[in-house]
């Protein structure tokens, strides 16, 4: 028991005096079979239960005197077992929760009391006696280290004399030992089961957790962060001191559900710590939750949305790659990648595993090149991978140390500190995380890449392997010329599969080919840079390179007076700078500028090219395809436009070579979702071009054409621009290629932008572009059928198409899309539907299919968009349905619905609903109902509004509402007539009409009159009597003579 | 020199030296000169000698390499006679700082086929790389990290699989890759050394 308790035991970490047991698995284990070794104990051995320890085992209980019954003598708090040893001694003794045993009887008895607290008992009797064999029995069995001898001092005994207590005494023993083997054997079992967790296992599991994490519904968690931005040359990013103790790193959890959670990860496992100490930066490093094997398991247990949303995440995981096959220069690996992607996460935990054991393994072939001076060339790597090697030692030992007797320990951690020293003197930065945080809150990207190995599960090296590993050979210890015959022979495997590619990073290539590059040997550098562009398709040595530095040497390289040194360095930065943290690093560093540098040339119109010429296209080709890849975080949009990027792309875009057009237009089109860059596109007659290109045969380029336009044409004077230089006529010709998916999204989108324009509208009339599009409403993908009802909406500001959408059948499909879940389909659809129903035949389609009823029931989704989309389409529906009011009182509960909408926070939803309102009190019988749930409060309640589309359709409701029963009465109550008045100081002669009209119908109450009289209404209402608007002058003048009617007869009761 | 001779000479170099223009022929005849004069106070030679060239080479080009160095100067010997002309200058420099690919090729070749039978063998490129690679104590035979690097050259750029290159085998590997133009060794001014000798020679005429 002695040895199991010393070495298997999980005693406190670093524990000082006399230590504490942690409640883990393993401990509860071991316990758990002491505790069961000591209860049967007098069952099975009745005779050495008998047998009085040599001291007794003492410790604070948590029993009280009451538990104690038969067999024992109680008074007070005191318990004095019956059973006495020779002296007459009481082998139980229980003072004040200082409980004493001196025999197994006692102890199993006590057990048997205890109960359920038998575990604490047990650990608290532990804790108190380290080593109870030697109370059992005598100093001379205490637990030793090495070898043995009690067991022969026994024997000897026994021998000697034949005492019958020293042989029980002996089978004690023995009994013992044999318990302290079992408890060895099996937290073997358990220590073995133990994952331990690696650095890298770590960093791979929270960049997968931060690709799941935002705000949003869906995400699993709102954020991961981790505390500190500083990486020591280990992986770890626990201070040194803590290293020591296992730890790797601290992270900061919110989760969706609960209070944020700081977390270590160490090398035993995933645990919550004491959180931040707030006034020094620091952490509480206690342990004060058990330990999980990784955070996903951690996380599982602490939140429920956790769980939830995770389920829901495989599903949106799925989704993504589509989207970057088609956004990004996709080359067959990508494809792979995505495609593969739908299992990582079943595989995570078991790659995790995989990983620990490979790297250990390849490490170990790795160490002894790794010592090898590579004296010529610049160390940094060398001294990297040494002291990753030292902190690998220094984490084994760790390893060891827990399993290890306590004495160890301290030897063990003056080691540990020496060679911590050495790291911590390498470079010990606290970098400023501000950067970093603004960054993110700036940029809300999909396009994040989760670094994933996708391994088969086989540990066999493939043959590739070995033949790199030659080559590295050369490349690490080789003058030039070996380097280059060494890189140029690596070229020769095949560098788009993915097994070379991860062997080149697994060898520890990737330091050599990137340190070659900061090397002055251009030849060194192209050699390495045509392996880097190859190899960097893949995600995982993306990562690897810019987390190596690469990306600041590759920005250096641009400056290269070597013109293929520079395409080569642009194209592997245009492959790296896929994800956020490569494209901030690009742009800290100075490459936006210098990459915008290589698009300046003067060649760009030419067709016929001298080679010099060539080259330089070339080089403003690989220029704009890094500035693409780069262009896609806010930021470097900004920083491409104060290096002047706008014009050198605008000159670009006039050239006639393909190659180079599909970059810059990728790029244009991703700035494009600036408003600074659709000025820029607009005033640099960009757009003629953009035009242009839509009738290429390349159709990638015309995707990226059209998604500018489509971003570009929210401005007016862009949708004229793209009419009048033709743009209308190819854009309703490539909705014939129906295939490209892609492709379709951006031509709808640009469409559905440009039918904002009335003139624009009627060129698609006579491009016949309706009918097509409501051919297009079946089988599409959401991104498509957004724009395509989004564009239909905007068609049908002609009536022409309206019917046409009706002739063409497109109204059943379009109140179909009504069920849908998609926000942005529905707010289109809803616009769609709205649109159709201001013909009555329409509106007689849409009624059968319930149409109206479904736009009402969208009045319940959760996004105001949605809920003002449906309300404004509900105008229209009533103004235009055969026994509208019969309808609307079908809808259980829909009427109440609607007024409650009123309580909304968002001025559109309150606009569309008064306007909706409007409609309703024109029923008599509804507009009872809609009293009775209290629609006059609600509307007075926001009268007092400056927005003037709201003044107007609040007025309306309200002149509309005044038709019934006291309601005018109300009105004045609740203090809507006073704010009314002021809305004639408005500028919209549409809100005079309106509140003209209300005031109006609030005239035929006479206290309203006074109160109107009193706000200063007559003079601002005669000014409205000479409006040339009919409506308003009436509406005006009735109010002014309602109001003199109740002066004069005042007047007549008073004086008459 | 008269002026004369001078002229007639710049008049016949700029027609075979075809990558200069005549002014700058007539920097690289007066640099000779110079040269020459200096060093023929010590040595009392019409033209570079083997030692000469090589300081010459190693001053200008910052070119180390001894064995290719002296492979360079019979490169640029045409005529065998351990002496580089005027003309032998002039045209070698032409290739030496302005060849073409095709002209670059031929001269690397040339420089790397030690014993001039029109292949570079096995033992040639072992002979040319022996140096390249870092002494490391751990290994028994330091040549054996050689052998295997002549394998890789070999297993690259040997297209007839003969066991050695010929100038086919060169010219193939030199077009597919353009870094293997000098695979045994530098044997041209890197850009920036050319740009300076360039720079400094030619800058002199401009002033007068």
């Amino acid at each position: 028991m002695g040895a199991a308790l010393a070495r298997a035991a999980q005693w406190t970490a670093a524990g000082y005096g006399t230590g504490t047991l942690e409640i883990t698995p393993l401990n509860e284990a071991l316990l758990n079979q002491i505790i069961k070794f000591a209860e049967d104990f007098s069952t099975r051995h009745p005779q050495e239960a008998l047998v009085v320890f040599k001291e007794p085992l003492e410790w604070k209980t948590q029993l009280d005197s009451s538990a104690f019954g038969e067999g024992y003598e109680i008074d007070g708090e005191t318990v004095k077992s019956e059973a006495r040893d020779e002296d007459g001694q009481p082998l139980l003794l229980l003072t004040a929760s200082n409980l004493r045993v001196r025999s197994f009887d006692q102890l199993s008895r006590m057990l048997q009391i205890a109960m359920e607290k038998k575990l604490k008992e047990a650990q608290a009797c532990l804790e108190a006696n380290r080593d109870p064999i030697v109370k059992i029995l005598g100093p001379e069995y205490g637990t030793v280290e090495g070898e043995d001898k009690s067991m022969l001092h026994l024997l000897e005994k026994v021998k000697k004399v034949d005492d019958p207590e020293t042989e029980k005494k002996m089978k004690i023993f023995i009994l013992l030992h044999q318990l302290d083997m079992q408890l060895l054997n099996s937290s073997l079992k358990q220590i073995s089961k133990d994952v331990r967790l690696s650095p890298a296992a770590v960093n791979n599991e929270v960049n997968l957790l931060k690709n799941f994490s935002g705000k949003g519904e869906d995400t699993v968690l709102e954020s991961l962060e981790y505390t500190s931005d500083y990486t020591f040359s280990n992986g770890c990013r626990a201070p040194p001191w803590r290293q020591v103790h296992g730890e790797i790193c601290y992270l900061i959890i919110k989760p969706h559900d609960t209070d944020p959670l700081c977390i270590t990860c160490s090398t035993a496992g995933v645990f919550l710590n004491g959180g931040e100490l707030k006034n020094k930066g620091d952490i509480d490093y206690e342990r004060k939750s058990d330990i999980y094997k990784d955070i996903v398991t951690f996380l599982r247990e602490r939140s429920p949305r956790f769980v939830e949303n995770m389920a829901k995440q495989e599903y949106t995981f799925f989704k993504e790659p589509t989207y970057e096959k088609n956004d990004q220069h996709v080359e067959a690996v990508d494809a792979k990648v995505s495609g593969q992607s739908q299992n990582h996460y079943d595989h995570t935990e078991k790659n995790i595993h995989e990983k620990v054991k490979s790297s250990v393994a390849k490490s170990k072939s790795i160490e002894k090149k790794k010592l090898e001076p590579s004296v010529k060339w610049k160390n940094t790597g060398l001294s990297a991978a040494r002291s990753a090697k030292a902190a690998r030692k220094v984490n084994e030992e760790q390893r060891r140390s827990s399993s290890v007797s306590t004495k160890f320990k301290k030897k063990v951690s003056c080691i540990s500190s020496a060679s911590v020293k050495m790291q911590s003197s390498l470079k010990c930065k606290v970098s400023s995380k501000s950067e970093e945080v603004s960054e993110s809150s700036s940029e809300t990207e999909e396009d994040e890449e989760q670094p994933v190995r996708h391994q088969e599960g086989n540990t066999d090296l493939p043959s590739e392997y070995w033949g790199i590993q030659k080559l590295a050979k050369y490349l690490k210890g080789g003058n030039p010329t070996a380097t280059v015959i060494a890189l140029c022979s690596m070229r020769d495997f095949n560098l788009a599969q993915e097994t070379c590619q991860l062997a080149i990073k697994d060898i520890g290539c990737l330091e050599v080919l990137i340190n070659l590059l900061d090397t002055e040997e251009i030849k060194c550098q192209i050699g390495s840079l045509k392996i880097l562009k190859e190899i960097s398709q893949n995600t995982l040595i993306r990562h690897a390179i810019a987390d190596l530095g690469g990306l600041e040497i590759m920005v250096k390289i641009l400056d290269s007076p070597d013109k293929e040194l520079k395409c080569l360095a642009a194209e592997t930065i245009a492959n790296v700078a896929r994800f956020k943290r490569a494209r901030r690093t690009v742009r800290l560093h100075g490459g936006i500028k210098r990459l915008v540098g290589l698009l300046e040339c003067t060649s760009a119109r030419s067709t016929g090219l001298t080679p010099s010429q060539a080259k330089d296209t070339e080089i403003a080709r690989c220029g704009a395809l890094a500035l693409w890849s780069c262009s896609k975080s806010t930021k470097n949009k900004e920083a491409i436009r104060k290096a002047g990027g706008i014009p050198l792309l605008a000159e670009w875009l006039k050239s006639s070579h393909k190659s180079i057009l599909t970059p810059v237009a990728g790029t244009l089109q991703e700035c494009a979702s600036e408003p600074s860059y659709r000025l820029a596109i607009r005033t640099e007659g960009m757009i003629e071009h953009l035009v242009n290109n839509l009738s290429t045969e390349h159709e990638e380029l015309q995707m990226h054409c059209a998604s500018a336009i489509f971003k570009c044409a929210e401005d007016k004077e862009t949708r004229d621009l793209v009419r009048l230089h033709g743009g209308l006529l190819p854009l309703s010709t490539l909705l014939g290629n129906s295939e490209n998916k892609q492709l379709l999204a951006a031509v709808t989108g640009a469409i559905w932008k440009c039918a904002i324009s009335g003139e624009n509208v009627s060129k698609f009339h006579d491009f016949k572009v309706v009918e097509v599009l409501v051919g297009l409403l079946t089988d599409q993908p959401e991104e498509v059928l957004v724009n395509i009802v989004g564009a239909l909406g905007e068609c049908c500001q002609d009536p022409r198409h309206r019917a046409i959408i009706r002739k063409c059948g497109g109204i059943p499909p379009l109140v179909k899309l009504l069920t849908g879940t998609n926000q942005a389909l529905l707010v289109n659809v809803t616009k769609a539907v709205g649109a159709c129903a201001t013909e009555p035949e329409n509106m007689m389609i849409i009624d059968r299919l319930d149409g109206v009823r479904l736009l009402w029931s969208l009045l319940k989704n959760p996004n105001p968009d949605v809920q003002a989309s449906a309300a404004w389409a509900i105008c229209p529906c009533i103004e235009n349905a055969k026994d509208a009011g019969e309808m609307v009182r079908s809808f259980v509960g829909g009427l109440e619905l609607i007024v409650n909408l009123l309580k909304s926070k968002n001025k559109e939803v309150l606009a569309s609903v008064c306007a909706a309102i409007t409609n309703i009190a024109k029923d008599k019988e509804n507009l009872a109902v809609i009293t009775d749930h209290g629609v006059v409060p609600l509307l007075s309640k926001l009268a007092n509004t400056n927005d003037d589309k709201l003044r107007r359709h609040l007025a309306e409701a309200i002149s509309h509402c005044c038709m019934w029963g006291s309601n005018r009465v109300t009105f004045g109550e609740s203090k809507a007539v006073a704010p009314l008045v002021r809305y004639l100081k408005s500028n919209d002669p549409l809100v005079h009409r309106a509140t003209s009209q209300a005031l109006y119908q609030l005239s035929e109450d006479p206290s309203n009159c006074i109160t109107m009289h009193e706000n200063g209404v007559v003079k601002l209402l005669l000014t409205m009597v000479g409006s040339t608007d009919e409506t308003l002058q009436e509406a005006a003048a009735g109010c002014i003579a309602n109001i003199r009617r109740l002066a004069l007869a005042t007047e007549k009761a008073k004086y008459g | 020199m008269s002026a004369k001779r001078l002229q007639q000479q710049v008049e016949a170099l700029s027609r075979s030296a075809k990558h200069f223009n005549k002014s700058e022929v007539e920097c690289l005849i007066k640099l000779f000169d110079t040269l020459v004069t200096t060093s023929s106070d010590r040595f009392g030679a019409v033209g570079f000698d083997r030692n000469m060239f090589r300081d010459t080479l190693h001053r200008m080009f910052g070119m180390t390499d001894d064995m290719v160095m002296d492979r360079v100067f019979r490169t640029f010997d045409r005529d065998n006679d351990s002496c580089i002309s005027v003309e032998e200058w002039v045209e070698g420099l032409s290739v030496f700082l302005r060849g073409t690919l095709d002209e670059r090729i031929k001269y690397c070749f040339e420089v790397y086929d030690l014993n001039g039978d029109g292949y570079i063998s096995r033992e040639e490129m072992f002979q040319m790389l022996k140096n390249s690679l870092l002494k490391q104590p751990s290994e028994e035979d330091p040549d054996e990290g050689i052998k295997d690097l002549v394998d890789i050259a070999l297993k690259k750029m040997d297209y007839d699989h003969d066991g050695k290159l010929s100038f086919a085998d060169f010219e193939k590997a030199v077009r597919d890759d353009n870094l293997l133009l000098e695979a045994f060794g530098p044997c041209l001014p890197d850009i920036k050394g050319s740009l300076a000798f360039e720079k400094k020679t030619f800058k002199g005429n401009r002033k007068l």
